[in-house]
């Protein structure tokens, strides 16, 4: 190619052709860059998500030992008395009659849940069993025996390493031959609450925390947070206080919110004297923490109704709290019902705050009220993984799902909401 | 009688007002043009006349009841003259679990037994009396509403004075968060420096806020120097930065200046779940998945990494905080006015080079604003931290070993049960005060920062 500048006068672009692909070049680096960076951050969205996945799906089942349950007429007539402690160690050392001394028993017992007496007095009481005899009954095994089950026990390590025994293994593998091992559909998960006991701890105490948390915090704040906005939006004459109002507003929404925590446990806690661990307290903390979202969506959704509305309901003589409730309030609502899921979705995955309000106690009961010690299912989630036992990380996992599972649920609710009453003025 | 039953009756008796201001309004004309309000206006009326004094009631009844009963009872403990070793006080807050306990009631001395009853009965006493008290001042709340009320009454006046009042309030409560975190952080923090120097807290380089249980117990006094855990802060929030700041722009501008509007109004949802997982969640994450990994790279390259290294947490913080970089500048930058660009395509600068070198300069104060609003996240972040960083407060820079922040401090210090005096639990204070003030001074900057920019191109 020719260059028309002569080489003499160095002053003009550099118009080469070789600076020309290097330029392209560039832009096109850059611009695969730019992708490359979406890329990273989709993908370590799909890390995180994949890899809960996988460490969680398994939860959900559960491995059950069946065993023949000797009973005596006796005993079935009269169940709240009878001994099922009893029986069923009675019927499981009848299955493995060559297992005599006492350290090998309680090696045998180990198999199996701590909880299958109950398991077992539960199944003759719902099946109405009337005569004795001996029944098959699925029983819980125990974790450690789930976590064999599932593969995340390696057999081949040495016995000193691994948490099964070498002749609990051979009683395993006789019991899995005569097919009386299977994993079934993990309800426990669904029905109980928390536990010591991996196969036995359950999220539903958690859940029901959760959901009385969030009302709370949903009564709290929807409509404290609608009146602020109200009085803000349409009231306020705009001076140095309401300027004041809405910079703190903002300012609260970027306060970490551990410090919202601190300010519930020395106010709410200590001065007014609220109980520990309630999900009054938890969710009061929760609705101040929301209010600042709540106000600036529901501030903005009201901004959105166009001026022609209030001119027209004031035209027909409505006052001006008339206009707001009976025209411009409605149709704000959609708006600020989402800004109000949105602002629960945020509530229900909040953990810090509620550390500081006691709710990472250890609690075996659903909670009943708004006053009982509870536990919501992020702290549950917290609290799980800090358990050392293998069998609560895919549980803490499969916890995690069910929240996130909540979460999306909330959000796809709220932009569906969004969709359909959007409006163009 | 239960709260939410007397919420009922409550409620039930403010309709029953509401009802009989409005019949009373219209049965008091022959027709209701009369009327100076509408009807729901006599009826409101009457509805507040009704609540508000028995609202004020209940509110003051919350605070004298507790105050009236223990008063009662130190003079019943003062006949009996029970008392032994403990003091009065001691005894009550006892007598008050013994009454909630039904469990320990059972091995509760005969003296004690009789005082938990007739704390009891104090207490259901209190319940009615509250009750009648409280029904008795609404219902002369409705008998002086009913005086008042006549046809030519401006009622509607009235209630829309008491309705924008009470929206008046609802708008105040914001403030008044905003005072009770910065009264109770002073106030605990206030206490916490009577203990410790204010000097040896921000300057100290030694942190081991166990407090031993005997004073010839080694580190009998606790030490509050908290000069590590700022520096662990800053270190976990350097890596997440140094993650967070290249991706989160680079998508930025992607997204603003390269993606089709299709493309961006599908993306920008997409990497926002990202900010909208539970950070309890990254936690589990960071400990679980991320931290093994690293350790087990660095363990190949023959590094020693902590099991709980700054690097997992920062790193996993750093994702958490791509959307809040990546969403705010792409608004930034989006704000960037088209002739800029124009003004130089025309000059034949190629794209990038117009990102580079006029897009960007001019979006740089906007761009600053997002990162320090995401420093000061990145900076209150707690469960990550919580879940991935250690707890020994460490003065290093190494980013493979572990460290612990603010946030973890304040919470390892708080869960639990303590007492509340001690200087261990209220430096979970100061650290709060400190975390609270600086967050706040780097969003502040940051809207102030973000506001001008607007205001620029506006």
């Amino acid at each position: 190619m020719i260059n028309p500048m002569p080489k003499s006068i160095d002053r003009g672009p550099n118009l080469s052709a070789e600076r020309f692909v290097k330029r392209y070049r560039s832009e096109k680096y850059f611009k695969y860059l730019g992708l490359f960076a979406i890329g990273i951050a989709l993908s370590m969205l799909i890390v995180l998500t994949s890899s809960i996945i996988f460490k969680g799906h398994s939860a959900f089942w559960q491995t059950h030992i069946a065993i023949d349950v000797q009973i005596t007429s006796e005993d079935v007539a009269s169940i709240s008395n009878a001994n099922f402690r009893g029986i069923t160690r009675t019927s499981i050392r009848s299955e493995f009659p060559e297992v005599k001394s006492r350290r090998d028993k309680k090696q045998l017992y180990k198999l199996f849940s701590n909880g299958i007496s109950f398991e077992i007095k539960e199944y003759f009481f719902k099946n109405k069993i009337q005569s004795g005899g001996i029944y098959r009954v699925w029983v819980k095994a125990s974790a450690d025996i789930d976590m064999l089950r599932k593969g995340f026990i390696n057999r081949d390590l040495e016995e000193t390493n691994r948490r099964i025994s070498d002749k609990q293994l051979k009683w395993y593998d006789q019991l899995d031959q005569e097919g009386r091992i299977e994993k079934k559909f993990n309800v426990t998960f669904f029905t109980a609450a928390d536990s010591r006991e991996p196969e036995q701890a359950g999220i539903l105490g958690a859940l029901v925390g959760s959901i009385l948390t969030l009302f709370i915090t949903l009564i709290l704040s929807f409509p404290i947070g609608v009146g602020a906005a109200i009085y803000l939006e349409e009231f306020a004459k705009k001076n140095y206080w309401s300027d004041l109002i809405e910079v703190n507003i903002n300012n609260l929404a970027a306060v970490p919110s551990i410090v919202f925590g601190l300010l519930g446990l020395a106010v709410l806690l200590n001065w007014f004297g609220m109980p520990r661990s309630a999900p009054i307290a938890g969710g009061a903390v929760l609705a101040l923490m929301t209010l600042p979202t709540i106000i600036i969506s529901s501030r903005s959704a009201l901004k959105a109704v166009p001026p022609s509305i209030r001119e027209a309901a004031l035209g027909m003589g409505a006052s001006r709290l008339q206009t707001m409730l009976h025209h411009v309030v409605p149709l704000a609502m959609p708006g600020m019902l989402t800004g109000a899921i949105i602002g629960m979705a945020q509530a229900l995955g909040e953990t810090a705050p509620l550390l500081m309000m006691g709710m990472v106690a250890f609690i075996v009961d659903v909670p009943g009220n708004l006053t009982d010690a509870a536990t919501v299912l992020p702290v549950q989630i917290f609290l799980w993984a800090d358990a050392p036992e293998r069998a609560f990380v895919e549980r803490t996992s499969a916890a995690i799902m069910v929240l996130l599972l909540f979460l999306v649920t909330m959000n796809l609710v709220a932009i569906l909401l969004r969709k359909h009453f959007e409006r163009r003025w | 009688m239960n709260t939410f039953s007397f919420i009922c009756i409550f409620l039930i008796v403010l309709s029953g007002a509401y009802i009989f201001g409005h019949r009373y309004a219209l049965s008091s004309v022959k027709n209701s043009t009369e009327l100076h309000s509408l009807p729901s206006y006599h009826g409101f009326y009457v509805a507040i006349w009704f609540a508000f004094p028995a609202l004020i009631v209940l509110v003051f009844w919350y605070f004298i009841e507790p105050i009236i009963i223990k008063s009662i009872l130190l003079e019943s403990i003062r006949t009996t003259a029970f008392l032994g070793s403990t003091t009065p006080d001691l005894l009550l807050n006892d007598i008050k679990n013994l009454a909630t306990n039904s469990f320990a009631l059972k091995s509760a001395s005969a003296v004690k037994l009789e005082l938990v009853n007739r704390y009891l009965e104090l207490k259901s006493l209190g319940i009615y009396l509250k009750i009648v008290i409280l029904f008795s001042i609404g219902m002369l709340g409705i008998f002086i509403a009913r005086k008042k009320l006549s046809p030519k009454m401006r009622a509607r006046q009235s209630v829309e004075r008491v309705f924008t009042l009470v929206l008046g309030v609802c708008s105040i409560i914001a403030i008044l968060t905003t005072i009770g975190i910065v009264l109770s952080l002073l106030f605990e923090s206030i206490r916490f420096f009577n203990k410790v120097s204010p000097a040896e807290f921000l300057f100290g380089l030694h942190w081991s806020p166990q407090t031993a249980l005997r004073s010839d117990q080694i580190g009998a006094s606790g030490a509050f120097g908290a000069v590590p855990i700022f520096a662990g802060t800053l270190l976990i929030t350097l890596i997440a930065m140094i993650v967070a700041i290249p991706i989160g722009l680079l998508s930025a501008i992607y997204m603003a200046e390269y993606a089709s509007p299709k493309f961006r109004n599908w993306i920008k949802p997409t990497l926002e779940i990202l900010a909208g997982v539970p950070t309890v969640v990254y936690g589990f994450f960071a400990a679980l998945t991320v931290a093994p990994v690293i350790r087990g790279f660095g363990e190949s390259m023959g590094l020693s990494v902590a099991s709980e290294s700054a690097l997992a947490a920062g790193l996993v913080m750093g994702v958490m905080i791509i959307p809040f970089i990546s969403s705010l500048s792409d608004d930034i930058i989006n704000a960037v006015p088209q002739s800029l660009r124009d003004g130089s395509y025309a000059m034949g600068a190629t794209k990038s080079e117009t990102i580079k070198k006029v897009v960007l300069p001019a979006a740089l104060p906007g761009i600053a604003g997002s990162i320090l609003l995401a420093v000061s996240r990145a900076i209150g972040e707690t469960m990550i931290v919580v879940m991935a960083a250690g707890l020994a407060a460490k003065l290093t820079a190494n980013p493979l070993e572990a460290v612990t922040t603010v946030t973890v401090q304040i919470v390892t210090l708080l869960v639990g049960d303590q007492e509340f005096d001690s200087p261990k639990t209220l430096a979970a204070f100061a650290l709060g005060l400190v975390l609270f003030v600086v967050t706040l001074i780097l969003n502040i900057v940051a809207l102030i920062i973000v506001r001008k920019y607007r205001e620029k191109y506006d």
